[in-house]
């Protein structure tokens, strides 16, 4: 738009003034209708899941479905609390081992790595977003499990005495379903973090070298501060990514709807729900109303996770006085099934 | 980087920093090496025990079901995943496509773009299986076409999900055109439109050629929003609308299944699936890599 103006001085002196042919006409209004269709969509969507849900609502109440500790199909009693907590649980998991290292792989990609290297094990690490959902559960469940159980054990006996550990250690649970999602989000955080860490400025960093910094002091004083707001972001879009995971978790978590009492117990998450039931549930209107539900808490959480982490990016951007230009890596690794 | 801190000028490094920098140095290196344990690890098992599976036999027929004996192939679901797949880029694509071009050729400044694209980086963020729930509501539980579940709405819950990636990537490449390109088109007569088609396109084009690559191989890994809407059934249909079988949804039932055949035909079909991702994503990078060195060289 600004291109046809500046050059043509607002008044096109090639005969015809191209913005009022026909193809063009079409071609402008077309895709702005295609946009704001996009935008219509996602607002269909939210209002369509809550009018299904609504049964479920209007039986147990919102907060009632949200905070109610009972999740019992044969008597028809859907509180979802049990999966709300399993959610919260494995995705604090996942966050708790999966940040640190994708953030420190970040750190020595961008600051440490020889030149030769950087290229390949970028393109290494980026590869674990190729793995589908579907077969980290098949590789969780025939070869973590089995591997991991001995050492679950061990810590559960031995550090008995902190909150939340000990007792038996049935295989699959909270703590399985954490790392394979926390190996899920590793590619995105880390991919994320790259980009906000490739964006502090030279200068900074020569000048803490210059003082008689180390590398790592470096690191620590010039340029994770400058990139906080980037990382926490990042961090925040694996959030959103390790709440809405499914067939990964459902396959790996042991699918008990209650609130384990060790982080080795079986448990469910909102989206593991959705993916088991949703079968024996088509004859049932409430049984299905209250999936709905559970899929609209979990659109919910998501979107608030998502918005926010945006807003952290953009806001990021803006401080820095870099016009908030569109990351090319994060896009990538859309969705998450 | 030690030869510029060290002689004359400045004190040398105190011993406890310099093992504090080499501590913090080796702790970065360890996670890296950390987060690349569970890849090798993967595609070690996938090739240990599904390479096995892997024969004629197994892509060319069908899932038996019979408890006991030949338990059959992924033939069903190779076909399934690839027509799915195909309809939901042949959607996604030119929509994704069409919002990015609005975003950067029409809405550049305006508000309803600077909407959409925040909208769009938040459905990125939209678990897989919301869209899939959401095609279930509205195509599946209503009948739409005169069946319940498809191969179809399959498709349409895929495209959902890959608009965003498609969107964005492009996005990205389309602002990349330099500007100056877009003032000569204009500047020898050329119709708005015409600039967009003949030149804006073609020349971002391969980096659109990427975007689209990796949200196919996204897509095609994709189980949970085919469960509502394609199911999972045994024998082979190229018929979009009928239910069909796809190969994550094949890996999906099979892992929850007690016979070890069942288990073995899991790996084997995941084996397949991740050749084929990958597959797809290295050409992806490789065209990338190819058209950012051209870039360079001009």
């Amino acid at each position: 738009m600004e291109a046809g103006t500046a050059i043509g001085g607002g008044r096109p002196c090639g005969g015809r003034p191209p913005l009022s042919s026909l193809p063009d006409r079409v071609l402008r209004y077309g895709l702005t209708g295609l946009a704001a269709a996009v935008l219509a969509l996602l607002g269909f969507f939210f209002i369509r899941l809550y009018i299904e849900a609504q049964p479920a609502f209007s039986r147990f109440g919102v907060f009632g479905f949200v905070l109610d500790n009972n999740w019992d199909v044969s008597r028809e009693i859907f509180g979802a609390l049990p999966l709300v907590f399993g959610t919260l649980m494995t995705a604090a998991t996942a966050l708790l081992i999966g940040v640190p290292i994708a953030v420190a792989t970040a750190l020595y990609l961008t600051e440490l790595c020889p030149k030769v290297l950087r290229g390949p094990l970028t393109v290494t690490v980026d590869l674990l977003a190729a793995v589908p959902s579907v077969v980290y559960g098949l590789w969780g469940f025939f070869f973590l499990i089995p591997k991991l159980r001995p050492a679950e054990q061990w810590f559960s006996d031995t550090f008995a005495f902190l909150p939340f550990v000990g007792g038996h250690v049935a295989g699959p649970g909270y703590f399985v379903a954490g790392l394979i999602l926390a190996i899920m989000i590793l590619p995105i955080v880390s991919a994320i973090s790259r980009e906000v860490l490739t964006t502090v400025p030279a200068d900074h960093k020569e000048a803490a070298l210059a003082l008689g910094a180390t590398r790592w002091e470096m690191i620590r004083l010039a340029v994770l501060p400058y990139a906080r707001r980037g990382i926490v972001g990042g961090a925040m879009l694996g959030l959103g990514r390790a709440i809405g995971e499914t067939i990964a978790v459902t396959i790996v978590i042991g699918n008990a709807p209650e609130i384990g009492h060790s982080i080795f117990d079986q448990g469910y998450t909102l989206a593991a729900v959705i993916a088991n039931e949703f079968g024996e549930a088509a004859a049932d209107p409430i049984h299905r109303a209250a999936l709905i539900a559970a899929g609209l808490v979990l659109f919910a959480l998501t979107l608030l996770v998502n918005v926010g982490a945006r807003l952290l990016i953009a806001r990021g951007e803006r401080e820095r006085g870099r016009p908030a230009a569109p990351g090319q890596t994060g896009e990538a690794f859309g969705g998450a099934g | 980087m030690e030869a510029m801190s060290s002689p004359g000028l400045l004190a040398p490094l105190s011993a406890r920093r310099r093992r504090t920098d080499r501590a913090a140095r080796a702790l970065l290196g360890a996670g890296t090496i950390l987060a690349l344990v569970p890849l090798a690890l993967i595609l070690y098992y996938l090739l240990r025990k599904g390479l096995g599976a892997l024969d004629w036999h197994f892509l060319s027929s069908d899932p038996t079901g019979s408890y006991f004996g030949d338990q059959g192939g992924i033939h069903s679901a190779i076909v399934g995943s690839v027509e799915i797949v195909g309809l939901a880029a042949l959607i996604a694509l030119p929509v994704g496509i069409g919002v990015a071009l609005y975003l950067t050729e029409f809405g550049r400044g305006s508000r309803l773009a600077a909407g959409t694209r925040f909208f769009v980086d938040v459905m990125t963020g939209v678990p897989s299986i919301v869209f899939g729930l959401f095609i279930y509501i509205t195509m599946v539980l209503t009948g739409l076409g005169g069946s319940s579940f498809a191969g179809w709405k399959g498709s349409l819950a895929l495209a959902l999900l890959m608009l965003p990636i498609v969107t964005r990537s492009a996005e990205v490449v389309l602002l990349l055109v330099p500007n100056s390109l877009r003032e000569a088109a204009l500047a020898l007569g050329a119709p708005r439109w015409r600039v967009v088609l003949r030149v804006i396109l073609p020349t971002a084009l391969p980096g659109i050629v990427t975007g689209a690559l990796l949200s196919i191989a996204r897509a095609a890994g994709e189980t949970a929003p085919l469960l509502f809407t394609a199911t999972i059934v045994k024998g082979t249909t190229y018929d979009l609308g009928q239910r069909m079988n796809s190969l994550p949804a094949q890996i999906f039932d099979d892992v929850r299944q007690p016979q070890a055949s069942l288990v073995e035909r899991a790996w084997g079909t995941s084996l397949t699936l991740v050749l084929m991702i990958l597959a797809l994503t290295l050409i992806a990078r490789l065209i990338q890599r190819r058209s950012r060195s051209t870039q360079g060289a001009a």
